[in-house]
């Protein structure tokens, strides 16, 4: 109704643009990307105040870019200054996106170190290419770090992947932080013991989405998430990556995943490999809870056959590759003992055309993604390249064809 | 007020008419890829009727020196000159090979040979157009006719961009589907024979080596001290030789499946066609023909599949979707092109390019590239993917600068449309497929023989440690008299740690993506983030991040 009302008088002649009421522009201005924002708030007095509500300035993407190292463009360093000068208590939702060089990392702790009138609730520290945090020396990022956990209080969400945090910035962040703290993303940061992690899960009582890596994952890690004071929890992302051949990894008690199942039905596990094929030994013996699936290296198919038999929770699986001997036996078998599975990505693998549509058969229409390259399929005597698509399709109840590759 | 000019031409004609005078038409052919006598429409027609004929190609000098073009590439096309020059010659012609830039160099033919006809294949590339363009500006002046001819490309691709509501199709699945609603591919036109020729004279002066010659290597300022032959030799002579062997090892397998990948796959094929395509050396509608005619022969008269033709179907379709788009070959404005986080990073660059990874696979593959000038398919996929998405993160574009540089079938449109493909930076591909610089090799050729075969320092490595050598023992290295880190280098990421960071940014850019055309996420527990703008969404995503694994991002298709 207001809206309707400013319009009426804004199309009455000798209306004053300059003297829009403030909501409207609010609401204007909001549609606005920051550089057309910024323009228009040099038209008059009125806007340039519109510009600087608080309301606007909730949410910042701070781009730090070098040309040496990307090619796309920063955020520009005077905007920097002014935004910590005017806005930096109204900040709550801020990421760092960085490029490949260490500058740019430490600009970041930078800016990190100079929020202390922010009270944030989201946080991310987001490397788009090499992870350049990792290069910041550790003390400066970790104090950097520090300023924000001592003085926001009610952080909700923290995205700290590939960076130096370790074991006591942790406990400041729980300090501080534990009844609100909802999401935490801190895959690959080798600083964190299990012992540091142990400590946020059994403070922390809303935690619903985790993700770390392999070897932070406990026993007493899992017991912690499914205590009776822990909310339900929603997603837990592991990877399991391999630093040199032949590593060794440790086993997760069955009754641990049980606990978790018990307290968290609906939970998404969700678990990247990143290993050689000869070390997957510890794994898939047992039931295991996991929905999502990702193989990133060649994984055999003895382990694919392991994987039908104890992943009854699977909902997606990609497989990058396995090797030139036919998934026939062990795709049938997922399609068996899966019976959530709705999601299926094949590399560089092999299956002939008849064990495929067999497949897709028993899978039937809860297939909504099917992403297989064309060479994976292997012509027989009863389908052709040609004939498949078909089949499947029928099967699907939906047109389907396999992924290609150009060929030239 | 111009009625007085009109009434006195039509007095000349008229006049020459009554006394039986007719216009002496003299032509030039214009070769620039169409290097070729069969098939040449736009050449057919123009010797209709015509008096003279030159034929000529334009060397731009300063293309010679600047350019990214390497020394395969350039003594290809001197080699497809020079075989022209000599069907020619039997024809009672000769190749006119002129240095300078058309723009320059039309205005004083025009003048010199008294030209009233101008003919060429069409190019349908931004860049040609427009030069095209400004010559077809320079012809009207000077009174010139033109006489253009599609035969590049198997279709007039501007009816198919029409066909699809005025867009190039972005996928291959839809562009398949436009061209079962084309209109049948044209035949091939008659080759030039003296025939064809007849009456048709060209002017040969006793000084046309010196002044009109196909240059030589040399002469374009290249080294040629310790050049190998040609693995791939240039010229129509050559490549009809190649069809017709292709066609024949076709017949005889009786097979028109896609061929399955081995050891052998590698290597350059004697009846491999496609940097002769991309010259045009040989005709894409003689191929489409004859593939058809072999395939109703053996399979008696069933209609051919669309797979059969897909070599040049992917040509096609690339070049469709380049046509309209000068920023094709760019990130940056493209409009049909992610706009990816790339690192800038030239040292590694250059031991990609250079073939110093420490990556056995992948240098075996770029030293094949820069020697030959050719490498297969999926080993493209391979160092593609290597030096973008998969280890490096190094933008497409520079790699393809180097394949420009020197791979032999590279044009432009189907160049940088297989680097964008190839990166997961355009048509909707799924991201998550990463070849191993280890394992793909390995599967592909068990024992190696490829990389001793372009990496002789490798060559007495045994089988188990060649594609990875730095996993060797000491005494293994020793014995094979390669130290890993002295006689090779060491490997120059760790694949597994590389590859998980960059499926995790490519998944981090396409969730943005999707969130820009609104599909629904599973929202869980994110905060509610009050701002509506778009580069805010990335909050939403923290949930979807952990739990939207990398099937379930999808891009809505057009």
């Amino acid at each position: 109704m207001k809206i309707l009302s400013c319009y009426t008088e804004c199309h009455t002649p000798g209306c004053d643009w300059a003297r829009l009421p403030q909501e409207l522009l609010l609401h204007i201005f909001q549609y606005l990307p920051l550089l057309d924002r910024a323009y228009a708030s040099q038209v008059c007095r009125g806007w340039n105040q519109a510009f600087h509500m608080p309301e606007l300035w909730r949410c910042f993407e701070f781009e730090l870019n070098q040309p040496a190292s990307s090619y796309l463009k920063a955020t520009h360093p005077d905007l920097i200054k002014q935004i910590i000068k005017r806005h930096s208590n109204h900040l709550q939702y801020v990421s760092f996106k960085v490029d490949s060089s260490t500058e740019s990392a430490e600009a970041a702790c930078d800016i990190l170190s100079q929020l202390v009138n922010c009270s944030l609730k989201t946080l991310g520290l987001i490397s788009t290419a090499r992870p350049s945090f990792m290069e910041v020396p550790k003390s400066h990022f970790i104090s950097a770090l520090t300023v924000v956990f001592v003085n926001s209080k009610s952080l909700s969400s923290l995205k700290i992947d590939d960076t130096p945090v370790d074991d006591p910035s942790l406990k400041v962040l729980v300090a501080n932080n534990s009844d609100t703290l909802k999401l935490l993303k801190m895959s690959s940061c080798p600083h964190v013991s299990p012992a540091g992690i142990l400590c946020v899960a059994d403070q922390c009582h809303g935690l619903r989405e985790l993700a770390l890596n392999y070897h932070l994952l406990s026993d007493e890690l899992l017991l912690a998430l499914s205590s009776e004071k822990h909310v339900h929890l929603e997603h837990l992302r592991i990877d399991v990556v391999s630093e040199n051949p032949g590593q060794h990894f440790h086993t997760i008690k069955k009754s641990s995943w049980d606990a978790m199942v018990r307290h968290s039905p609906k939970f998404n596990l969700v678990m990247y490999f990143f290993l050689y094929e000869e070390e997957f030994g510890p794994f898939f013996n047992d039931e295991i809870p996991v929905t999502h699936l990702y193989f990133g290296r060649s994984v055999s198919k003895e382990v694919l056959g392991r994987v039908g038999l104890h992943c009854p929770r699977l909902v997606e699986l990609v497989v990058c590759a396995n090797g030139l001997r036919p998934l026939d036996e062990e795709l049938i078998r997922i399609a068996k003992h899966c019976t959530q599975l709705s999601a299926i990505g094949l590399g560089e693998c092999e299956v002939s055309c008849s064990a495929f549509v067999e497949f897709v058969k028993m899978c039937g229409r809860r297939l909504s993604q099917l992403s297989i390259m064309e060479e994976v399929l292997i012509p027989d005597h009863k389908y052709s390249l040609d004939e498949i698509h078909w089949e499947v399709s029928k099967h699907l109840g939906r047109v389907w064809f396999p992924d290609m590759m150009p060929t030239w | 007020k111009n009625l007085p000019i009109i009434i006195f031409n039509i007095n000349v004609w008229a006049l020459g008419a009554l006394w039986g005078l007719r216009m002496v038409v003299n032509t030039i052919h214009w070769f620039r890829k169409g290097l070729r006598l069969h098939d040449n429409a736009a050449l057919r027609d123009s010797i209709r009727g015509s008096d003279s004929l030159r034929c000529i190609y334009i060397l731009d000098p300063w293309f010679a020196g600047s350019s990214n073009v390497g020394i395969n590439r350039w003594r290809f096309l001197l080699q497809c000159l020079e075989d022209l020059d000599a069907s020619l010659r039997k024809l009672n012609s000769r190749l006119f090979v002129i240095r300078g830039q058309p723009t320059d160099v039309f205005p004083r033919l025009f003048k010199e040979w008294q030209i009233n006809r101008l003919s060429y294949e069409y190019d349908s590339e931004p860049f040609g157009k427009e030069r095209d363009a400004a010559i077809q500006k320079l012809a009207s002046e000077a009174g010139v006719e033109l006489m253009v001819r599609i035969s590049h490309t198997l279709y007039n691709l501007d009816k198919i961009i029409e066909l699809n509501q005025g867009q190039p199709p972005l996928t291959y699945k839809r562009f398949q589907g436009l061209i079962n609603h084309m209109e049948a591919v044209e035949l091939p036109t008659e080759t030039i024979t003296a025939d064809v020729i007849r009456t048709c004279l060209t002017p040969i002066s006793d000084d046309h080596d010196d002044k009109y010659g196909v240059p030589s290597l040399e002469e374009l300022g290249f080294e040629t001290e310790g050049l190998t032959t040609a693995v791939w030799p240039g010229g129509e002579t050559e490549a009809l030789m190649r069809l017709e062997r292709h066609l024949e090892r076709k017949a005889w397998v009786a097979n028109f499946e896609r061929p399955r990948m081995n050891a052998n796959s590698l290597l350059a094929s004697p009846t491999g066609l496609s940097p002769y395509l991309r010259f045009g050396c040989l005709s894409c509608r003689l191929f489409y023909f004859k593939l058809t005619d072999l395939y109703k022969k053996v399979k008696k008269n069933s209609t051919p599949p669309l797979s059969l033709y897909g070599q040049l179907l992917w040509r096609e379709f690339f070049y469709t979707t380049a046509t309209n788009n000068p920023c094709f070959d760019k990130m940056d404005g493209n409009p049909v092109c992610v706009q990816i986080p790339w690192d800038r990073n030239r040292e590694a660059l250059a031991k990609w390019a250079e073939g110093r990874t420490g990556f056995p696979w992948i240098d075996a593959i770029m030293t094949q590239l820069r020697q030959e000038g050719w490498i297969h398919h999926l080993a493209r996929h391979a160092v593609a993917c290597f030096l973008t998405r998969g280890d490096l993160w190094i933008s497409w574009e520079e790699g393809m600068k180097v394949f420009e540089e020197l791979l032999l079938d590279a044009d432009w449109s189907v160049n940088a449309g297989s680097w964008m493909w190839l990166s997961c930076s355009s048509f909707f591909q799924q991201f998550f497929r990463c070849y191993c610089p280890v394992g793909f090799g390995r599967r592909t050729d068990p024992n190696g023989d490829f990389i001793r075969r372009y990496l002789p320092i490798l060559r007495t490595y045994p089988a188990k440690y060649i594609y990875d050598p730095w996993n060797a023992p000491e005494d293994v290295q020793k014995a094979a008299k390669c130290i890993i880190g002295l006689h090779y280098p060491k490997p120059m990421v760790n694949h597994a740690e590389a590859s998980r960071i960059n499926i995790e940014r490519m998944k981090q850019i396409y969730q943005q993506l999707s969130s820009y055309r609104g599909l629904v996420f599973n929202m869980l527990s994110s905060p509610a983030a009050p701002c509506p703008l778009p580069h805010f969404k990335i909050f939403i995503h923290f949930s979807v991040t952990t739990s939207c694994p990398i099937l379930s991002v999808t891009v809505s298709l057009r």
